[in-house]
């Protein structure tokens, strides 16, 4: 049998992508003919993937260094000369910065407050036995599953009743309240895994509840916390319907929607290149935290759906 | 632990709670109540109307076809993408050569690199994504029809997201590009929970690959599959197919409401035409649909638990 399966060779635009991934494909195995043959399928439809997964993240990085007639001319050539002004005119004039900026505030408040307030709700819902306890936890974790555009006609209305539509702290406690029930479900889960002698002796030595949970509880919960929080980081970081609709101001524009927007307007007609700029920008830090963080994404968003 | 156990619990739940009603809970049963009355969002004055909205709704076209859309969304893209990630995941764990005096089963070589790669798409916006693949699929000077070009195929310039027979598919497929890789590092994880003795003894009756993977991957990961099922399920009535729908499609939710699904609907109506108690209407509708959904998959999908 001969190995006939090796999957046509692409064409040479990932060059980079193609002859890494070769290299980690094995050689065919003649003393074991069967096994070999499969193992180059497996690896010629794994390595396919991968370069589908790749190229339009390589591409969309290609393309921002280009001008704006090649783009439209030749879309796969490599650009003439690297065309940084793109990313300095997207960064100034774009607004970039503008939604950079008001993407860190919205996520960092966003973030601190996701951890703190459902690390507190989790911790009293792992540990403390009281009435409605269940009904809580059920409420929180049913959140899950709603479609949240159901809710979002009126809570439109409740925002801009309380005066917060357009705000960046209105943005905060809406995404705090939308992030809370895989939060509470994952921290209280995590919770429920801690030892429960540690709290009872500081409790003993006379620290109060609030004292034990925040020296003690919160520090032994911390690869919890770092699990759950790289969850959150991402989805608010990418969060598009929120700021939607809640988010009209173009000056408080999140980075998403500012960027569909640049992508639709009138105003910013012709300056492509620029946009491909922006969008590579939105995208570094989110693809910098995963590879950095990478195992703690992998648990954070694993542990929901297997537990 | 009983002195001021009370005070401290309702002060830590308080907050959370608190928030959470306010911002979820209560808009989630107003919205309920709305759509029983003729409330247009622009002004505050309504009143109930019965019924009326929901005879409204059972005879509007643009709606069957929204919910049909949806249907479409939430059985085509968990069969591909789940379908996908599982063979991807049994390759990668389990397609591994064996190697003498090594484990009887195991990943391919760079197996971790395939797992972290495929699960890029997943950590970038939805609607960065989007507005990356609406250029590719540019039929003048995208980077698909001139691929196509390039490799000889001039006759085939599909309009794609223009074609209202094609529009759907497209969307679709950028969901399964965006979504495969969090189910193989889903798969992975149960694969790699799975004994090996289990394959082992599988291997030593002689058993081949195909039968390993439907006689004991599967059975053994079937409860992940399932919850992977109406997670993405739910993912594809709801918030991921309202980004892709409106960012790439244009006009009123594609050529000829040819890719226009719930979500974007209740969007319209509410934020666009200013008939918010009519968007709840289909709101309701879309939750009705969504817990049909999980209750036909869970029930569907019952079988009797494997311990192992």
């Amino acid at each position: 049998m001969k190995t006939t399966e090796t999957p046509a060779p692409r064409p040479a635009e990932s060059g980079a992508g193609v002859s890494k991934t070769d290299a980690l494909a094995p050689k065919p195995d003649r003393r074991k003919k069967e096994g070999g043959v499969l193992n180059v399928f497996s690896h010629g439809v794994l390595i396919i993937w991968a370069i589908m997964v790749v190229t339009p993240l390589l591409w969309a990085v290609m393309t921002s260094f280009k001008s704006d007639s090649s783009i439209f001319g030749s879309p796969w050539s490599l650009p003439d000369k690297l065309h940084f002004d793109n990313w300095s005119r997207a960064w100034t004039q774009a607004n970039m910065s503008d939604y950079f900026l008001n993407t860190v505030l919205v996520v960092g408040g966003s973030l601190i407050g996701t951890l703190v307030l459902g690390s507190m709700a989790a911790y009293v819902l792992a540990r403390f036995d009281f009435p409605g306890n269940r009904f809580i936890y059920y409420l929180f974790v049913g959140g899950m599953s709603f479609p949240i555009m159901l809710a979002l006609v009126p809570l439109f209305y409740v925002v801009n009743n309380m005066g917060m539509l357009n705000t960046i702290h209105g943005l905060i406690l809406v995404y705090i309240a939308y992030s809370l029930p895989f939060t509470v479900f994952f921290l209280t889960a995590f919770f429920r895994t801690l030892p429960t002698s540690v709290a009872e002796a500081a409790f003993v030595d006379g620290a109060s509840h609030t004292r034990t949970f925040f020296q003690i509880m919160l520090p032994m919960a911390k690869p919890g916390l770092i699990s759950v929080g790289i969850f959150n980081f991402l989805g608010q970081w990418n969060q598009y319907m929120l700021p939607t609709v809640l988010n009209t101001d173009p000056d408080k524009k999140v980075l998403t929607q500012g960027l569909v927007q640049l992508a639709v307007s009138q105003g910013y007609k012709g300056d492509w290149s620029g946009l491909f700029a922006g969008l590579v920008m939105a995208m570094l830090p989110v693809l910098g935290a995963y590879i950095v963080f990478q195992r703690q994404v992998v648990q954070g968003l694993t542990a929901g759906a297997l537990k | 632990m009983q002195h001021g156990k009370y005070r401290f619990i309702v002060g830590f739940l308080a907050v959370p709670l608190g928030l959470y009603a306010l911002f979820v809970v209560w808009p989630f049963i107003q919205s309920i109540y709305y759509s029983f009355t003729d409330w247009t969002g622009l002004s505050p004055d309504f009143k109930m109307v019965g019924f009326d909205n929901y005879t409204r709704m059972l005879h509007d076209d643009v709606f069957w076809k929204s919910l049909q859309h949806s249907l479409l969304f939430a059985l085509v893209l968990p069969l591909v993408t789940i379908s996908l990630a599982l063979f991807f995941a049994f390759m990668i764990n389990v397609g591994g050569r064996r190697r003498k005096g090594g484990p009887v089963i195991s990943g391919v070589r760079g197996s971790s690199f395939y797992k972290i790669v495929y699960f890029f798409p997943q950590v970038l916006s939805i609607a960065i994504v989007s507005l990356l693949f609406a250029f590719a699929y540019n039929p003048d000077s995208g980077a698909i029809n001139s691929l196509l070009r390039g490799i000889g195929l001039d006759h085939v310039q599909p309009l794609w997201l223009g074609d209202p027979s094609l529009a759907l598919w497209c969307v679709m497929a950028v969901l399964v590009w965006s979504t495969t890789g969090f189910f193989v590092v889903l798969f992975s994880a149960g694969m790699a929970s799975i004994p090996t003795e289990l394959y082992e003894s599988a291997l030593l009756d002689g058993a081949g690959r195909a039968t390993t993977f439907f006689r004991i991957t599967l059975p053994l990961l079937w409860d992940t599959v399932q919850s992977g099922w109406v997670y993405m399920g739910i993912l594809a009535l709801g918030a991921e197919s309202f980004a892709v729908v409106q960012i790439m499609t244009t006009g009123p939710g594609g050529p000829d409401y040819s890719t226009t699904v719930m979500v974007l609907y209740v969007y319209q109506k509410a934020f666009r035409d200013g008939q918010a108690a009519y968007a709840t209407t289909i709101g309701v509708a879309l939750l009705v649909v969504t817990l049909a959904f999980a209750a036909i998959v869970m029930r569907l999908g019952r079988r009797e638990r494997l311990e192992f």
